[in-house]
């Protein structure tokens, strides 16, 4: 029996979505920071596999905040280094 | 200055016997270390090249003196390799991935490419322990590998078995291990992630030991005379001893037996000198049995250089004693001994405006008596930082040799800032400056009401005292930490410092509904506000003489201009809100800063919640607001006074008509457990949802049993109105609740270990007392009786079952939410938020993109809300919205 869904479908799962390189530059300028400043994310997090998310690009995460209503954070994706 | 420099790298790397040889000083081959005459041998441990620890005695090294030689290392030349015990489990992976013949690492460069990808990639992967299959065949030579066995501490071995399926157990030496692993090219190192330049991998077992400096294991010289020396010091005596022996045992052939004996004796011997705490080894013990502190045991743990010496440092200007009330003290005040502040000083510069104060202070001298004196000095320091102790013999020589330039050490007097902490520090309100007044007696005395913030209480707790030396600090101290800085809570933007306790009962009591009061009344009831004129009188009584209402007493207190609408804690959340015409009086209405009804309570002022407060401090800041708290702690003192406030056994009284109800209750419920029970005997029990039958039978009949000791509490409580002091404590949060109340006046009921009811003991039963079986209320623990009625033996048994559950619970809870602190500081201390609001690490690292995902300082929030909506509305229309 395989059982196969998307992970995005699931309700506590937040909305992903890949950074164009335009957002990108915008995003690291208006910080002033380098892509590795960015909080990172693993290329095999069942999330980014989903959306098709390649190692090196920037991700958007748009999560329920219990402060702010909606919250953007964005994550590089990077490989899983090896245990 | 020298100018600061960067570090580019650091190396981690080991020690090479080459690298040890070169940097000794000594070799090391006498176990001795004093002769007869107390001169140190030659070559021995206490060789004058190691360093000296002696005064007077000069290093035969560098030649310094005592103070200022750092030590020089020496070296022994050991018989044998040995294994070093820090390094077993590298040796056990590199043992186990290299070939026992070629010592080629046991992949050949295409499984190598599989692994790490290609060469020209160049990825920061190693090939790990895993990547190997077991007992495979060497790529390289062909050779079959055989299983490596490791137990600890120091024992390698082969292990195979023989044409007769016979285990074979063979022992590797630490000289063939160290023949293998010199075998290991640099090339197969780094692809293990090992840099060969700093550590080659047969450095892990030593051939030559370095010996420390005689400064890092000074000897002592006992009362007595007798010198007593450290651990470590004797530890190398026993590396020596086995050592030497083991050579001439070597040089006169002596038996392979022998040898081997020694060998481990020299190998257990130089284990515990590094590590006397590696689990398979017995400890090695001094004299007196005691383990020895060995080399991993003084970095190791709480006392150890880490957290001990490095992080844990002690301070001088603090003092430390048990703390005790004064509700007369301002809450920003802490009153401090005599015997301390004369003890403890501020350094002062002398100027030519200050000059003859301070020659006053000198000539005062160390020795202040009372309270009133000017304060003293205990120091002078002359511009060339010579420091003179003031004593009665030469303060008119000092006074007069004072002039600008000089620095004295004056004694603390009234108003001096100092920084009062109570262990365990866990939040930032732990520490706060308060300003000293100067006391009689033995302890610091500090107002209640900040307690909370402290955590606190006065059975004995000890506080330490900070006295900053510098303007700079005591400025710091006082804008940064003072207690009004402190009295919202960063963690919601509340107070958290309020009235507690007697506070609140006191202020309640004061404005509950309405009371009259007299002139005189009213003046001993404001006398701490220094109030220049009573407002006019709101009526006069019968003979004619102004009277002043209660809510006007309490408003004297607030400021102009207030205005709020809330319900006090005494509110039960009625249906439809009858507001000014509430019969509790909870519907406090406060408008331009005169309080038109309701009660002041735990909602108002308390610690924790302190609505009125926080508003004030909202509208009219911190200093206000730590007025307020003085001013509203000191009226609900006196208010409480003017009746006083008492409880005692017959505040717990019943009537007989409540005590008929109260067995009937429990009569009834008893029978309902019981009628429940014989359904479920019977069969008839429907089982809920989810639950088995027995777990629906327990459900209903704790049910049951709850719902009745709620209604003998109801009962209870009918009787017992406001003229109960337990009650006025329950109803204004003061403390205390009306299940306290009803566990002492109604029933205690059920007792549960993990919130079940009682069911451990004997077999069937909890206690001989029951039949076997009994599912009845009693048997499992359910107490009828109540604290003022006394509990019977059985029931005693169970409250000290569920008793000592409680205890255990915070015992285990403190522990552990305190180690859990413990890392989550070490994790979060160093990460800011950054003037664009992100949160960073010190490396610039981004963690919150906003800092709480909404850019919100919690301390200026209001509960958490970035703005107080309702309270302004309600503020501007002076009405509930």
């Amino acid at each position: 029996m395989s059982t196969s869904f998307d992970v995005l479908d699931h309700v506590m799962v937040p909305d992903h979505q890949i950074m164009s390189e335009e957002e990108v530059a915008t995003l690291l300028s208006s910080y002033t920071i380098t892509h590795d400043q960015l909080p990172k994310i693993y290329h095999d997090d069942p999330a980014v596999k989903s959306i098709g998310a390649k190692i090196g690009d920037v991700i958007r995460i748009i999560r329920n905040s219990q402060t702010a209503g909606k919250a953007e954070s964005y994550r590089l994706v990077v490989k899983r280094p090896k245990k | 200055m020298t100018s600061p420099k960067r570090v580019g790298k650091i190396e981690f790397g080991l020690l090479s016997p080459k690298e040890i040889r070169k940097m000794s000083v000594r070799k090391i081959i006498w176990a001795d270390t004093y002769d007869d005459d107390g001169f140190p041998y030659p070559q021995g441990l206490m060789d004058l090249g190691l360093g000296v620890i002696d005064p007077g005695l000069r290093c035969k090294t560098c030649d310094q003196k005592a103070s200022d030689c750092p030590g020089h290392f020496g070296h022994i030349e050991l018989a044998k390799p040995v294994i070093h015990v820090g390094y077993t489990r590298l040796i056990r992976k590199l043992l186990r991935v290299t070939c026992r013949s070629c010592s080629r690492l046991l992949l050949s460069p295409s499984e190598v490419e599989k692994i790490l990808g290609p060469e020209d990639e160049g990825s920061d992967e190693i090939i790990s322990e895993k990547d190997i299959k077991k007992e495979r065949v060497c790529p390289h030579c062909g050779e079959q590998q055989l299983k490596i066995n490791f137990e600890k501490p120091t024992t390698f071995s082969e292990i195979w078995t023989d044409e007769n399926g016979r285990k074979i157990d063979h022992k590797l030496t630490p000289a063939d291990i160290r023949a293998r692993l010199e075998r290991i090219p640099d090339e197969d190192l780094r692809l293990l992630g090992i840099n060969p330049d700093v550590a080659r991998p047969e450095w892990t077992i030593l051939t030559v030991l370095p010996v420390p400096p005689v400064t890092m294991r000074p000897s002592i010289i006992l009362e007595n005379g007798q010198r007593s020396e450290d651990d470590l010091t004797h530890k190398l005596v026993d590396i020596i001893r086995i050592n030497q022996r083991f050579k001439e045992n070597q040089d006169a052939g002596a038996p392979q037996l022998i040898i081997e004996d020694l060998w481990e004796l020299l190998q257990y011997h130089v284990t515990t000198y590094l590590d006397n705490e590696v689990a398979g080894c017995p400890p090695a013990r001094h004299r007196s049995g005691r383990p020895l502190k060995t080399l991993s045991q003084r970095l190791k743990g709480k006392d150890g250089r880490f957290r001990g010496s490095l992080s844990g440092k002690r301070v001088n200007f603090s003092s430390r004693t048990v703390i005790s009330p004064d509700p007369n003290l301002s809450i920003g005040e802490v009153g401090v001994p005599l015997a301390i502040a004369n003890e403890m000083s501020v350094p002062v510069r002398v100027t030519p405006f200050n000059i003859e104060e301070i020659r006053g202070m000198v000539q005062k001298g160390p020795g202040r008596k009372s309270l009133n004196e000017q304060c003293g000095a205990n120091y002078a320091i002359r511009p060339d930082n010579r420091r003179i102790r003031l004593s009665d013999l030469n303060l008119e020589l000092v006074a007069e040799q004072i002039e600008p330039g000089w620095t004295i050490d004056r004694q603390l007097r009234n108003g001096d800032i100092v920084l009062f902490n109570r262990q365990p520090s866990l939040h930032r309100m732990s520490i706060m400056a308060h300003r000293i007044v100067l006391m009689e007696g033995k302890t610091f005395r500090l107002n209640p009401a900040v307690c909370p913030p402290y955590n606190a209480d006065f059975d004995g707790d000890e506080m330490n005292l900070h006295v900053p030396q510098t303007e700079e600090a005591r400025a710091e101290a006082y804008i940064l930490a003072s207690v009004q800085e402190n009295i919202l809570s960063p963690r919601f933007g509340g107070p958290i410092i309020g009235g507690i306790h007697d506070h609140i009962s006191g202020i309640f009591l004061l404005t509950h509904e309405l009371r009259w009061f007299t002139k005189p009344e009213m003046l001993s009831l404001l006398r701490f506000t220094r109030l220049s004129h009573l407002p006019p009188a709101e009526r006069a009584d019968d003979d004619g003489r102004p009277c002043w209402s209660n809510k006007q007493v309490f408003s004297m207190i607030l400021p102009d201009g207030l205005n709020m609408v809330f319900r006090a804690s005494s509110c039960t959340n009625c249906e439809t809100c009858r507001r000014e015409m509430c019969e509790r009086d909870a519907y406090v209405r406060i408008v331009d800063g005169r309080l038109e009804s309701g009660t002041i309570d735990k909602k108002s002022i308390g610690a924790f919640d302190g609505a009125i407060l926080q508003r004030i401090i909202r509208q009219y800041g911190l200093a206000r607001g730590l007025q307020f708290i003085d001013d509203v702690t000191r009226l609900s003192i006196r208010a409480i006074m003017l009746d006083g406030f008492s409880f005692g056994i017959d505040d717990e009284d019943l009537t007989r008509t409540e005590y008929g109800q109260i067995d009937e209750v429990l009569q009834n419920a008893s029978l309902d457990v019981e009628r429940r029970i014989k359904i479920y005997i019977d069969g008839q029990l429907e089982p809920m949802p989810g639950r088995t039958l027995d777990e629906t039978l327990e459900m209903q009949i704790m049910q049951v049993l709850g719902k009745a000791r709620d209604r003998t509490g109801e009962i209870a409580g009918r009787h017992l109105g406001l003229s109960n002091s337990a009650v006025v404590m329950a109803v204004s949060g003061a403390r205390g609740s009306m299940l306290n109340l009803t566990q002492m006046a109604g029933c205690l009921g059920q007792q549960s270990v993990r919130g079940e009811r009682i069911v451990r003991g004997y077999d069937e039963r909890t206690l001989p007392h029951f039949k076997k079986g009994d599912r009845g209320a009693e048997a499992h623990g359910f107490i009828k009786n109540s604290y003022k009625s006394g509990l019977n033996p059985t029931e005693f048994f169970f409250h000290a079952i569920g008793g000592r559950e409680g205890l255990v619970d915070t015992a285990v809870r403190t522990s552990q939410s305190g180690y859990l602190q413990r890392r989550m500081i070490n994790a979060l201390q160093d990460l800011k938020v950054a003037y664009d609001g992100t949160v960073r690490t010190t490396g610039g690292r981004i963690i919150q993109f906003k800092y709480g995902e909404d850019n919100t300082d919690p301390s200026r929030s209001s509960f958490g809300d970035p703005v107080d909506v309702k309270g302004i509305v309600e503020n501007i229309l002076k009405e509930e919205v």
